[in-house]
This record gives C-alpha cells, sequence and structure tokens, in this order.
C-alpha cells in the first residue's frame, strides 16, 4: 500500500537559556494508507514532541529539522501560513486532555463548524448540518442539542468525542492521536478505541495512536514503534513485537505492564528512572538500567538494523532474551 | 442572562441603603458642624440655624427625614453654600468630570487593549520591552507629578497647549487632562491584557485551534480575545470608577470645573448635605459599573451565568 507519510532524520532541538536540548533524534517511519501505527515510550522519550513538530505546533524554543513527506509536501520547516492549509485538512491531530483542549467561550458548533469554513468553503450553514452529521456520527446522543452547547457543559468522554468529530470532519489522511484515552474513565476508553478504529477505517484514514498503554496498543495497532531517549528502539508488526520483543526496553515494558490473567504476582518495574535528555547516557541510552549490557553498550550507541524481513531494532545485544535475567 | 442582570440590580439595593446608613452616622461621629466657623455664632442665631437644617431632632429621626428625601430623589439643601440645594450643585459639576473620566476611560482602555496585545504577541523582543517600559512609566509617577511635567513641557516651553483652565467646546484645554488622567489606567489595562493574552496564547485550546489550520488572525480574534478580555473586562469597572474620582485631583490641577472642587470643600466644611450627596453619587456610579461589568462577564464567560 501506497505510504502517506514519511518521516526522515528528524530532529527536534529546544533551545534552553545556555544549552540545547535534543529531545528527538533522527527519527525515521512510514506510515501507510489506513494503517494504525501505535507510537510507544515513558515520558519523555520524545513521542509527543516528535508528532507536535510535524503539525507545527512546538513551543516558541523548539526546532525541527529533518523531513515530514505529507505526499509530496514536506511539512518541516514551511511557513506556518502555508502549513495552514494542510493541518486540520490532510493532517489532523488530537489531543490528550479534551477538558481543556476545546475553547470554553465558544460553542461547540462554532469550533466544528470553523473546520469546514476554513478547509472546504463551506456556508455556515452548510456547514453546521455537516457538523451534526458529524456529531451523530461519533456516537453523541441529541446531536443538535449538544451542538448548541458550550464544553463544560459535556462530560469528558462527551468531549474526547467531539474532539474525534473535529480531527475527522475533513476526512484526513492521517490523524495523529496524542494519549486520546488517558484522561478518560476505563470504560469509556474501550468505546473511544473502538470508535477510532471504525471511523478511520471507514474514511481510509492512517493513524498515528501516541500511547504508554500497551493495552491500548494490543487490540488496536497493526504496527508498532517504541521510543526512549528521544530514539527508535524497536519497531514492527504489534503481533511480534508483543509475543517475541528484540529489545530489552520493549522486554521490560511488557513485564511491566498488569495481566488481568496473571494475578498474584507482583509487577516487574523496570529497574531506575528515564534518562534526562540534558544529560542522555554515553553510548546506548538505555545502558543503564539494562540487564543484557556488556562493553559495547557503555562506549557505542547502537543504530538501529533490521532483524528479521519486517522488524528492526537498535541494540547490540544479539543472543536470546529471558525474562529471568532481568529478575 | 436576563435573569442573571435582574438578580445582580436587586442585590444592589441592599448595598446603596447601607453605604448611606454608614456615610451618614460616620459624618455625624467626625467633630465640628457646618456652622463652626473662626468666631461662634450667637446663641440665637446658632438655635435658628439648627432647627431650620432639622439639625435640633434626635439624630435617628434626621436619618429617617434624609432618607425619605432621598427617596424622593431630593438630596436637600447645601449646608455652606446658601441658596443652593446638593443636587443643583452636582448637576453643575457632574457632566463635565462624568465627560472627563469617560474620555479618559475610552482613551486609555483602547490604548491600552492595543498596546497590551501587541506586546503580547512580540513577546521578549524590543516592541513588547519599549511597551512595557511606557506602562511602567505610566504607572509609577503619581498623576499630580506628571501633571505638572506636561503642563511645563507642553504648555510653557512648547506653547503647543493652554496649561490649564477650561472653555465650553474647546477639546484643546482636555487633551492635557485627559492624557495625565488615562496614561495609569491605560497602563494597567495593557498589563493586564499582555498577561493574559501570553497565557492564552499558550493554553491547549489555541493549540487545537493552530492544529486545525485555521491562520493567525482568526485564532486571535476567535479565540483568544475573549477569552483574554475576562481578567481585564473586572478591571475595567473599579478602573473607571478610579477615573472619576482620580479626577478630583487632575481637575484641581488643571483648575477644571468639575465635581471634585465641591466634594472637596464640602468634606472640609462638614457640609453635610454634599458631603453625603456626593458620596452617595459616587456609590451610585461605582454599583452601576460593577453591573454592566458582571453582565459583560456572563456574556465573555458562559460558565458565570449558571453560578
Amino acid at each position: 500500500m501506497a505510504n502517506v507519510l514519511v518521516v526522515d532524520n528528524l530532529d527536534v532541538t529546544f533551545a534552553l537559556h545556555q544549552s540545547e536540548v535534543k529531545a528527538v533524534s533522527d527519527l525515521d517511519f512510514t506510515l501507510a494508507e489506513g494503517e494504525t501505527l501505535a507510537v510507544v515510550g515513558e515520558s519523555g522519550s520524545g513521542k509527543s514532541q516528535a508528532f507536535l513538530s510535524i503539525m507545527g505546533l512546538l513551543a516558541r524554543n523548539g526546532k525541527a529539522s529533518g523531513r515530514a513527506m505529507l505526499g509530496d509536501v514536506n511539512l518541516i520547516g514551511m511557513a506556518p501560513d502555508k502549513l495552514d492549509n494542510y493541518r486540520g485538512k490532510d493532517i489532523a491531530m488530537i489531543f490528550q486532555d479534551p477538558m481543556t483542549s476545546l475553547n470554553p467561550t465558544l460553542r461547540v458548533k462554532t469550533q466544528l463548524a470553523e473546520v469546514l469554513v476554513r478547509h472546504q468553503g463551506f456556508t455556515a450553514e452548510k456547514a453546521h448540518r455537516a457538523v451534526i452529521e458529524m456529531l451523530e456520527r461519533v456516537g453523541i446522543p441529541e446531536p443538535v442539542k449538544r451542538a448548541n452547547a458550550y464544553p463544560h457543559e459535556l462530560s469528558g468522554g462527551m468531549r474526547q468525542r467531539v474532539m474525534i468529530a473535529m480531527a475527522l470532519l475533513c476526512k484526513p489522511r492521517v490523524l495523529i492521536a496524542d494519549e486520546p484515552t488517558t484522561a478518560l474513565d476505563v470504560t469509556v476508553q474501550a468505546q473511544m478505541l473502538d470508535l477510532f478504529k471504525n471511523l478511520t477505517n471507514d474514511f481510509g484514514t492512517a493513524l498515528v495512536l501516541i500511547t504508554h498503554d500497551l493495552g491500548v496498543v494490543a487490540g488496536v495497532a497493526d504496527r508498532m514503534m517504541v521510543m526512549y531517549g528521544g530514539r527508535c528502539i524497536e519497531k514492527g508488526p504489534t503481533d511480534t513485537l508483543f509475543y517475541d520483543p528484540r529489545h530489552p526496553y520493549t522486554l521490560g515494558l511488557l513485564h511491566s505492564t498488569p495481566h488481568v490473567a496473571k494475578r498474584a504476582k507482583r509487577l516487574d518495574p523496570i529497574q531506575g528512572l528515564p534518562p534526562s535528555l540534558e544529560h542522555l547516557p554515553r553510548g546506548c541510552a538505555f545502558h543503564p538500567r539494562c540487564a543484557f549490557r556488556f562493553e559495547r553498550c557503555f562506549e557505542e550507541r547502537p543504530p538501529l538494523l533490521p532483524v528479521e524481513d519486517v522488524r528492526e531494532k537498535a541494540c547490540w545485544y544479539q543472543g536470546e532474551l529471558k525474562y529471568e535475567a532481568v529478575a | 442572562m436576563f435573569g442573571y442582570a435582574l438578580r445582580r440590580v436587586l442585590t444592589a439595593i441592599p448595598i446603596v441603603l447601607i453605604t448611606i446608613t454608614v456615610c451618614f452616622f460616620i459624618l455625624r461621629l467626625a467633630p465640628g458642624g457646618p456652622f463652626d466657623g473662626e468666631r461662634a455664632l450667637p446663641p440665637d442665631v446658632m438655635k435658628n440655624l439648627r432647627a431650620h437644617y432639622n439639625l435640633d431632632q434626635p439624630l435617628i429621626s434626621q436619618y429617617f427625614i434624609y432618607l425619605g428625601g432621598v427617596f424622593r430623589g431630593d438630596f436637600g439643601p447645601s449646608m455652606v453654600m446658601e441658596d443652593f440645594s446638593v443636587s443643583r450643585l452636582i448637576s453643575i459639576g457632574l457632566p463635565f468630570t462624568l465627560m472627563l473620566g469617560f474620555s479618559a476611560f475610552v482613551v486609555g482602555t483602547v490604548a491600552g487593549m492595543i498596546a497590551g496585545a501587541v506586546a503580547a504577541v512580540q513577546q521578549n523582543k524590543w516592541p513588547d520591552y519599549l511597551l512595557v517600559a511606557i506602562v511602567l512609566i505610566g504607572i509609577i509617577i503619581p498623576n499630580f507629578l506628571m501633571a505638572n511635567l506636561v503642563q511645563l513641557f507642553f504648555g510653557v516651553y512648547l506653547r503647543w497647549l493652554p496649561v490649564g483652565g477650561y472653555q465650553p467646546g474647546s477639546i484643546a484645554h482636555l487633551v492635557l487632562p485627559v492624557l495625565i488622567l488615562s496614561l495609569p489606567h491605560g497602563g494597567r489595562v495593557a498589563r493586564l491584557v499582555r498577561g493574559s493574552m501570553i497565557e492564552v496564547l499558550g493554553t491547549n485550546y489555541v493549540r487545537t485551534a493552530r492544529s486545525k489550520g485555521l491562520g493567525t488572525r482568526l485564532i486571535l480574534a476567535r479565540h483568544a480575545l475573549k477569552p483574554a478580555l475576562l481578567p481585564v473586562v473586572s478591571y475595567l469597572g473599579p478602573g473607571l470608577s478610579y477615573l472619576l474620582t482620580g479626577s478630583l485631583v487632575v481637575e484641581q490641577v488643571f483648575a477644571l470645573p468639575g465635581i471634585g472642587k465641591y466634594f472637596i470643600s464640602a468634606a472640609l466644611n462638614r457640609d453635610y448635605g454634599l458631603v453625603l450627596g456626593t458620596t452617595i453619587l459616587y456609590v451610585f456610579i461605582i454599583l452601576a459599573l460593577n453591573l454592566i461589568v458582571d453582565v459583560l462577564y456572563a456574556w465573555l464567560d458562559p460558565k458565570v451565568r449558571y453560578r
């Protein structure tokens, strides 16, 4: 299948008072039409910043370089007013916190309709009809009433549905969802993931799901990319990464996730803390917390290299990963 | 929205009553009275005067007599300036004071909002630093000093504008007083707008708006302006009442025919009727302004309407 988004050599740096911090280093990935890619990592792994940079939404002190090709245009380094022709239309984003991501002073319908007026040239009236239709589509009861409501009159799950409706109004080719379920109740989370799956299927939209929740990934994603210290350290089809992880960090992540089936066992967290991006360890960024490290890991950073056909990892250790070794 | 406004009007009534009561009794607690001069009046004259103004009656019945008058819209006579009723004196001075205050309010608010918004969008660049410096000077230097400085510079050195006084219909006479009065007000508005605008531009919902590709102008006008004005609007009510009361000083410095001179001399002369009348007037203005601000607030922030 054709790729809708090809990211090449993406770097994101933030200027601090005296120094610079590299939040994302040398990130490469592709996103095929209609596919779902999960991006997994701890806080500070650079997963959100990578995609904010693609949307041109970095903080004032942030700078991105590299390429992010949406079709045949490069979004990185594009002037904001040119970028406005693509974002919201061909590439859309949903944010983590639906409570603060909607404007509290504007009615729901205003915030939705403006997308269609801006990108599709709809008249206000036509846009309002399309908005009601889309609200119904994302499972909002009494859409006419809700469209006239202000965000504070809706529940958290309802607001996230509004965000989804907003992002999908123009049937974008790429939808980036940054921790879309983290702020929601567990019961609502499952409904929301179903909704994502169905709508992106219907519209042929490729979905990037940024999350730290492996439970979310398992049911939804076709492929998975694991990030650590601003770099991709393993990627491949979701099933293979789940059942046969090749990077010690991926292995650690899987074992620190609770399972309903395996009760009574204590959770095994990964020892230590994620590294500060200002002081990344020499060699492999993960080596201070890794049970499989050897001399080479202290000195040289492992490159991301293919393992088998469809997957890649960045690790020097080539032996078998046995979980017991961690404990 | 209408019910909300009505509730606010009804709660204003007890506030007016309480202020009248407190002011009435505090004024009477202060030593001296309107007829105490350097030389004592003959006892018979004093007795007649006191009887004429009901001052010989028990304090509590004087209070009710006064209150009754206020309800009929009669603020009584001035006790010092013979032949003038309080209402008459107010109607002579008030229009000018209002005109001066509102002019300064409009000039200061508009200039302050523009300056604040520009500074916020240009945050930490030279236009921002320049505007913040001007604003701080406007706020820090007290207006009687600033008034003398501009009188000296524009009036005496450059001779562009009159130093003081007023002729009806002359705009030149108003330029300096309005400038002086609006400077600290505009400065405070600019600081508030700058601060809240910077905050709003960093919120998640402005990020959402940017992710929709709306363009800077639409984001500023539709998404950022309304929430950024919230803290400013709540300042505008008190701000305008500072301008109306603060104009007392400016009226003195520029020798302008406003209500200020009556208010100051009435307080010194213990002119009970005139002090109370002007005080009630100011209370009334402040309450009305706060009411307008509250209703405006409810329009800006939908959450307020339900509280």
